[in-house]
């Protein structure tokens, strides 16, 4: 018990983090009762709508803390985290469309209804296992995980650092992208995979289920956040942080530098590959443009926003950034990416450390000017 | 048989037409000769119609040829109270004449006052073979190719007998290749094997899609499994030339996929040149790259409206126009953002990321968001000919030379001028550029502006071979990257090899895999490239390499 003292108050220790899952508790508690236990048609009642967009941001939160990790704790600017997310997104997806079973539009008993509007005549092998949950779920984790490794063996192995590693990863999702949209893929071309019937036997759009999603990404975050935490805390988290900080000068020191980055760039795909999975059977619907270069970098800027090697920076970015996205591009289309452009450019030349750094440095004035009053 | 007439009528007739003007001019002495052999086509003996054709011929007045294509179409006349010979043309109860001894209109009168003068198919036979006598005969070579097409397209023994009779006389090398061609493919028919075997022979190295089909027929087996062709010596000659034939097609389709290659190479070249400028300069990566080539694509858009009547000029001009639009507003990111982030390449691709965000939009606000239509100017349009296997566009031809030029221009820039000089200091070492006097900051926003500039320009050659819309630099800036990451920095070298070699693969990868999995495989091959060579073909020496 008095081992396991130290650890709780370390991970919890900083004001950020206690913040953050006060935030998080309230939201958690709070959201579903408003959805389901208030009358719809009253002031506090939230809409599906609400709750889906709040469950959203959640695994795009824990994105965010997975690029975090790589970026703000380890120095490798991965513009290639969507494609992470999307490999999850499409396992989860892969196993819903197998879920549909024979309630697709064609009425096959196994094969989906892409494939059967290609002519397919059977499953192609990867396709198989997907009818199993625990599989699935499997290769949530394993997807991700086992192309960020090889990638990342690839890369760190041959000191492919800085501009040159942001480029070829941005190449990676790239190339995924375009793979992806190809119809003989058979992860269903350009419309990718939706239409969705039900999770685990239960219905995808009743109101309980949606409940029971929102409720699990928030479990993702917070245990993902941790994890994220111990990991940036413990002995390793500190030699990564040297790599940021001086890589050759580690390096000489004796660490194999490129063992720590290929294990948290990994660890970290594996989360991403998790945000998407949970995210898909929120939203609906998986495709190609989840690839798209551009989206993992706004997974960047969620995190330069909020202020990176935080954690809870990044999870303030995600969440503040979509929710100005989500206002914007309803409200003023035209508007969202000037909004976008001024944001990157003004953050990285004024906000270095982000929203998260410009409230710290406001905390330090008050607490200095209360202290000067307190003495004078 | 009279559809096939007909349609060779119609196309001396116009080889005609393009005579009358000489005809005009080149009215004969033997006038009155020639008057006096028209006059005697009014007659309904046919042997007297033969023995005139036969003597009009030998005239070689300029309006025989008008008179017989006439005759043979059933629009000659004589009038029935002088008997007075018309070409006419029949329009409802009337008759539109020209007077063949002058071939000017002699007005309109009734048909009823006419006989036509009949042919039989004998006559008809004569007639056609000796218009296509003159049609050979021609001075100009051009019609005598026309000329040679027409009879190939239905070629009976009279025909072929005219060209053998031709073929000796022939001067021009591109009629007689025709003309041997077609009675190559003629004799294929024939029943004797020697012939066949000859005619074989004669096509071994010929290009066309006929020859290449007929031949191949040869090998063929009929419904009852036995060969088509009964002689095995003709069959093993057939074989060669298809062998033949298919081996040089396939030279020429890779010289074709080559040159494919080279010129996507060029435009690679174009995008990338400038971000390797950049990069290997000041260590930065301008994400707006791709939208500055946008740019220059707009510019050649704006030059056109601005010049419509000058579409073939606009173009030219369009490439200072995109220098100074691209370069210009890559200074003002040197200068507002860019210089702020120097030694934080990450935040710098960041930043120039949200930049380029912005440009689309404008562009987006300004010129909606579809695509504009620029046009190519006449000069471009088109393709050279090589042979029947091998044609090759002259936009893409240009794409290249207009690669090199600019290619040629920054290397002399770069290695002969003060600016390049100091640019290469401040790409080798910077500190000690600084200490030497090197203004840093200035070389550093005029190296900038350059590389935005190239982009510009690449801008204006793209805007010829794709879409111009707000996504343009998006399509080619992960391209352009790769080029860069493939060459090497700094290098010009690196990046025209990187770039030639990427779209050199890119094409002789795309028939076996498709344009989308071709890409794909290119990426990955680049992937695995870095794992050998992390810096790129080429890479920076000296110890700012190391950062």
């Amino acid at each position: 018990m008095r081992t396991h003292l130290p650890l709780l108050t370390s991970l919890f220790g900083d004001r950020g983090t206690k913040i953050f899952f006060g935030f998080l508790l309230v939201v958690v508690f709070v959201a579903p009762l408003l959805h389901l236990a208030v009358a719809e048609g009253s002031a506090l009642h939230l809409s599906t709508y609400t709750m889906t967009l709040l469950g959203k941001y959640m695994t795009y939160a824990l994105l965010a803390i997975a690029v975090d990790l790589v970026w703000g704790y380890c120095g490798i600017l991965s513009l290639g985290h969507a494609a992470f997310f999307a490999l999850g997104g499409y396992a989860m997806g892969m196993y819903l469309m197998r879920q549909i079973g024979p309630r697709g539009v064609y009425g096959h008993p196994i094969l989906p209804d892409f494939m059967v509007f290609l002519n397919w005549t059977e499953l192609p092998w990867f396709w198989h296992g997907f009818d199993m949950f625990w599989f699935a779920a499997l290769m949530v984790v394993l997807v991700p995980g086992a192309l960020a490794f090889v990638f990342g063996w690839l890369a760190f192995r041959s000191r492919v650092t800085g501009v040159y590693l942001s480029i070829i990863t941005q190449a990676l999702t790239y190339a995924l992208m375009l793979a992806f949209f190809r119809n003989n893929m058979g992860f269903g071309g350009n419309n990718g995979l939706t239409d969705f019937k039900e999770i685990l036997g239960f219905d995808i759009h009743a109101p309980g289920t949606r409940v029971a999603l929102f409720v699990a990404s928030a479990i993702a975050l917070a245990l993902g956040y941790l994890a994220c935490k111990y990991i940036a805390q413990s002995r390793a988290g500190r030699v990564v942080q040297a790599v940021r900080d001086a890589e050759s000068r580690a390096r000489f020191i004796g660490y194999r530098v490129e063992s720590y980055k290929l294990w948290i760039f990994t660890f970290s795909a594996i989360l991403a590959g998790i945000a998407g999975a949970l995210y898909v059977p929120q939203v609906g619907i998986i495709n190609p443009s989840e690839f798209q270069p551009i989206n993992s970098i706004e997974v960047v800027i969620w995190v330069a926003v909020g202020g990176r090697g935080t954690l809870y920076g990044a999870v303030a970015g995600a969440v503040l950034v979509n929710y100005a996205k989500t206002y914007f591009t309803a409200a003023l289309p035209e508007f969202w990416l000037y909004a976008l452009g001024a944001l990157f450019v003004l953050v990285t030349l004024f906000l270095p450390r982000g929203v998260v750094g410009l409230g710290e440095r406001f905390a330090r004035v008050r607490s200095r000017t209360v202290a000067e009053a307190v003495t004078a | 048989m009279i559809a096939a007439f007909s349609g060779k009528l119609r196309s001396f007739l116009l080889v005609l037409l393009a005579c009358c003007g000489i005809c005009g001019v080149a009215q004969g002495s033997d006038i009155s000769g020639f008057a006096e052999l028209v006059g005697k086509l009014a007659t309904n003996n046919f042997k007297t119609k033969e023995q005139v054709v036969n003597e009009l011929a030998q005239t070689r007045h300029p309006n025989t040829r008008a008179v017989l294509s006439a005759l043979l179409e059933g629009a000659l006349y004589y009038r029935k109270r002088d008997k007075r010979i018309f070409i006419g043309e029949r329009n409802e109860d009337d008759l539109a004449l020209v007077d063949p001894l002058t071939m000017e209109a002699a007005g309109r009168e009734p048909a009823g006052d006419f006989t036509k003068i009949t042919t039989n198919n004998q006559l008809r036979k004569q007639l056609k073979g000796t218009l296509a006598g003159f049609a050979l005969s021609d001075p100009d070579a051009k019609v005598r190719l026309a000329a040679v097409h027409e009879m190939l397209r239905s070629l009976d023994d009279d025909g072929a007998a005219l060209l053998r009779n031709n073929l000796e006389n022939e001067s021009d090398r591109a009629v007689r290749e025709a003309m041997r061609t077609g009675l190559a493919l003629a004799d294929l028919g024939s029943g004797d094997a020697e012939t066949r075997l000859a005619a074989v022979r004669v096509l071994e190295g010929n290009l066309s899609p006929e020859a290449f089909n007929r031949l191949s027929a040869l090998l063929e087996r009929g419904p009852d499994g036995a060969f088509l062709e009964p002689d095995p010596k003709v069959r093993a000659a057939a074989q060669a030339a298809v062998n033949n034939i298919k081996s040089w097609r396939n030279f020429y389709a890779l010289v074709e996929t080559l040159f494919f290659g080279l010129s996507l190479g060029s435009v690679l070249v174009l995008a990338a040149i400038g971000l390797a400028i950049t990069f290997g300069v000041m260590g930065v990566i301008n994400m707006a790259h791709g939208e500055l080539i946008m740019l220059g694509a707009y510019t050649t858009y704006v030059m056109q409206l601005l010049m419509p009547s000058y579409i073939g000029a606009s173009v030219l001009v369009a490439i200072p126009v995109a220098f100074i639009v691209a370069g210009g507003v890559g200074v003002l990111i040197e200068r507002g953002i860019v210089r702020f982030l120097y030694g934080r390449p990450l935040e710098t691709l960041l930043a120039t990321f949200g930049v380029s965000l912005v440009l689309q939009q404008i562009v987006r606000d300004v010129f909606t968001a579809n695509n504009r239509p620029v046009e190519t100017p006449a000069w471009m349009a088109g393709s050279l000919q090589i042979n029947e296997a091998l044609s090759i566009t002259y936009n893409r031809l240009y794409v290249i030379l207009f690669m090199l030029i600019v290619f040629a221009i920054l290397l002399v820039v770069l290695k002969r001028t003060t600016l390049g000089l100091k640019v290469r200091a401040v790409a080798q070492n910077r500190n000690m550029a600084k200490a030497m006097g090197v203004r840093t900051e200035w070389v550093d926003a005029l190296t900038f502006g350059l590389g935005a500039g190239i982009a510009g320009v690449a801008g204006v050659a793209l805007s010829q071979l794709t879409n111009v819309g707000p996504n343009l630099g998006q399509q080619y800036i992960i391209d352009s990257f790769m080029v860069v990451v493939f060459g090497g920095v700094g290098n010009l070298w690196g990046t025209l090899i990187g770039g030639m070699s990427l779209g050199v693969v890119n094409q002789v990868l795309e028939p076996y895999a498709g344009a989308v999995l071709a890409k794909i495989f290119v990426l990955i091959a680049l992937i695995l490239f870095i794992q050998r060579r992390p810096r790129g073909l080429f890479p920076q020496k000296g110890r700012a390499a190391e950062g």
